[in-house]
């Protein structure tokens, strides 16, 4: 996820039922939202789940977005996240295991404390965490040595402190 | 006490105070027709032609009383069917109830025989829909879909239930339908920057919607133009809202607006917007629209605030409390150079007017047909409409007495919707009902004659009948060089006397305005549904027309078609 302008992450939480997000995803094409990346998993409570969004907008989409959002009726709530907030993202990346670069890719795994997770004579598998950024920058490294395949989860977020969104006194 | 599935969605809308619904039964809801004929005496069910004429008659009785219209399918096709009358009633905020069947659950998935899924289809034409998969939420989805559709900006919702959920039984209990969901109050700053704008605008400018006519305003505004010396316009949808006897109401603005209403509108230093969502049908140009004005919109959903074009002061919240507290806080004042402005806009509405009438060199008018519908109704009329040049004649000549009293397809324009709408406005209304349609409008739906008759509905339709796709026609003449395209139907030879006759309805053919008149006169007495077709011009306009994608100020308001 290369540092796009007008980036923001809104964390949504939406009834834990059949069908809700495709309610929320449908909605996004309706009116012609792009999405970045979503995520979606459970939450404190088990009743409701939390999607957290990345998209890119500003001014008139974004509050259109969070509106129509707001909208819809298994939706709770609805926040767009501070600035500052721990924003994660797991990716796994499949490497060639080239002997020339062995050395060096080892090394960047130690710098970015990622992890091997698989490997044969050929290729290996590489696990990292950590914020958009900083997996951006594990993947231009990682194009010097063969990338063969990857896969990223999108980000999960929360805002410091001990609040939770559910408690704030907004939809 | 236990009930099947059926009972309980028959039961549960007889709790929720319905009398009227509309359907069509197949394989997939036949165990909800059985619990209908149970409870026949409780509830009438008035089966349609075809599904979409069910959904625009569940329409109709809606926008004609405030009250959830509720129409029944079965699964697949019956439920594909209903498509384009709920889009319709959510293209208008429309409170609406579908319910449709479906296959049982074991064969969900499997593109079992008439399987669709139909809550994937409406997801974005319903204000919610559900799947109910579990008998033991069935009551609570149906009260929970009434409660939704009728609140805050209100819309159709859909209820699909598979057949073995229909047949399963369960412990019902009544209840009390649902309070409204409550709308949030605007906030006191809100409504001090509204009153503060007001009391400092000369030229104000009321603009009022569906948003507005669905709460029976009326009154309240015309007493609210009087303090502030405002004049009154209105979007399509909030027409018949203020009578159009009131001195203050110019009537509707935007593309085929009045003249009088769309300058005034264009003059403004402020319009107070209720209800409305500044549709591309109304502005226009949005980069050019009202550039003079500041705009103030009263709205309950509040992703309309800001949508469409950006406000000076947005409220959202419950209209009638936000209206009612601006209303009292303002100050009354005057504006007599304001008025007098607009009532030389007025003067030059009625030369315009007339000059059209003269440059006429049709038999029949359509001014005329209108003459007659005007005089001839009685107070209160429904007036229903197709889609296309008699719609917005009808909306520009008919004169409204009472609120509810205008039915027609603003946002999504359905063609067809007319004589389902109109079936359904007589059930919810008992009063007279006119339908004012065009020969290409009726030809899509008028198998619903044949509802009209067997329920000895009767609606009486005028056919505004030129032989052309009028509409398309007038944009093929202004803008596609008389090019007509596939808009001529004179190939047909369609005699519409001899189909309401076939329908076993009575048919009139008229082409002169004393024709109408006799004829229109024996409709009123006849009890039952008349086809009344009227002959008109196929190369009469839709005039004053601001161009698409235009402004005011190239507002058009005569064709030389040489």
């Amino acid at each position: 996820m290369s540092e796009k302008l007008n980036q923001f992450v809104i964390a949504v939480y939406v009834e834990n039922k059949f069908g809700v997000l495709t309610r929320v995803t449908s909605m996004f094409t309706r009116r012609g939202f792009n999405i970045d990346a979503l995520t979606v998993g459970e939450t404190e409570s088990p009743e409701y789940s939390r999607i957290t969004i990345s998209l890119s907008g500003e001014g008139y989409a974004r509050e259109q977005l969070i509106n129509q959002l707001r909208k819809l009726i298994n939706v709770k709530k609805v926040e767009v996240l501070d600035q500052d907030c721990i924003e994660r993202e797991l990716m796994l990346i499949k490497i060639k295991n080239d002997r020339e670069f062995r050395s060096d890719i080892h090394f960047a795994c130690d710098a970015y404390r990622a992890k091997v997770v698989d490997y044969t004579n050929d290729g290996m598998c590489i696990e990292v965490t950590g914020d958009p950024a900083k997996i951006d920058a594990f993947i231009e490294i990682m194009k010097t040595y063969g990338i063969i395949e990857m896969c990223r989860t999108g980000i999960v977020a929360l805002e410091r402190g001990n609040t939770t969104l559910l408690e704030k006194n907004t939809k | 006490m236990k009930l099947t599935g059926a009972q309980i969605v028959v039961r549960t809308l007889i709790e929720q105070g319905v009398t009227d619904v509309f359907g069509y039964p197949g394989g997939q809801i036949l165990n909800v027709y059985d619990a209908l004929y149970e409870y026949k005496d409780e509830i009438n069910h008035i089966l349609t032609a075809h599904e979409q004429g069910a959904s625009h008659a569940a329409d109709g009785y809606s926008r004609a009383t405030g009250k959830v219209g509720v129409c029944i399918a079965t699964s697949g096709p019956g439920a594909t069917n209903l498509v384009t009358g709920i889009a319709t009633a959510m293209l208008d905020s429309i409170p609406m109830v579908a319910i449709t069947g479906n296959v049982p659950c074991s064969l969900i998935g499997k593109d079992s025989f008439q399987e669709i899924d139909i809550t994937g289809v409406t997801l974005p034409i319903t204000k919610h829909n559900y799947f109910v998969n579990r008998i033991e939420d069935l009551a609570d989805v149906i009260r929970e879909a009434f409660a939704i559709a009728k609140s805050g900006r209100p819309g159709p919702v859909l209820i699909d239930v598979p057949k073995d959920v229909q047949i399963a039984t369960c412990e019902y209990e009544p209840k009390q339908p649902l309070p409204k969901i409550p709308i949030s109050l605007a906030k006191d700053a809100e409504i001090d920057e509204a009153v503060k704008l007001i009391n400092e605008s000369k030229r104000p400018y009321i603009y009022i919607g569906g948003g507005a006519a669905g709460l029976g305003l009326g009154d309240k505004i015309v007493k609210f133009a009087e303090k502030i010396g405002a004049v009154i316009g209105c979007s399509f949808m909030g027409l018949s809202a203020i009578p159009d006897s009131c001195a203050q109401f110019l009537g509707m603005q935007g593309m085929h607006g009045q003249y009088a209403s769309s300058i005034a509108q264009n003059e403004a230093d402020l319009i107070i917007g209720i209800g409305v969502r500044f549709s591309d049908r109304a502005t226009g140009n949005v980069a050019k629209y009202a550039r003079n004005s500041k705009i103030i919109q009263l709205d309950p959903d509040f992703a309309e605030i800001n949508k469409n074009v950006k406000v000076d002061c947005g409220i959202v919240g419950d209209i009638e409390d936000s209206f009612a507290k601006i209303a009292s806080l303002v100050k009354e004042r005057k504006n007599p150079a304001w008025l007098a402005r607009v009532d030389e806009l007025k003067a030059e509405e009625r030369r315009i007017e007339k000059e059209i009438l003269d440059a006429s060199c049709a038999t029949l008018p359509h001014q005329e047909v209108f003459e007659v519908i005007n005089e001839k109704k009685p107070y209160g009329t429904v007036i229903v409409t197709d889609v296309g040049q008699h719609q917005m004649w009808a909306a520009q000549c008919v004169k409204f007495d009472k609120a509810r009293r205008f039915v027609s397809s603003g946002g999504l324009g359905t063609m067809g919707f007319g004589l389902g709408a109109a079936i359904g406005a007589r059930v919810a209304t008992g009063d007279t009902t006119v339908l004012i349609t065009g020969d290409g409008s009726f030809g899509m739906n008028l198998n619903e004659l044949a509802t009209a008759v067997s329920h000895n509905i009767p609606v009486i339709t005028v056919i505004m009948n030129n032989g052309v796709l009028g509409m398309v026609r007038q944009w093929q003449t202004l803008f596609f060089g008389k090019r007509y395209s596939n808009t001529v139907l004179t190939d047909r030879k369609t005699d519409f006397v001899k189909l309401a006759e076939a329908f076993g309805a009575v048919g009139y053919r008229v082409s002169t305005k004393e024709e109408l008149e006799a004829a229109f006169t024996k409709a009123l007495d006849t009890d039952g549904p008349v086809v009344i077709d009227a002959i008109i011009d196929k190369d009469e306009f839709v005039l004053p027309m601001l161009p698409p994608g235009g402004s005011v100020e190239e507002i058009i308001t005569k064709v030389d078609m040489k």
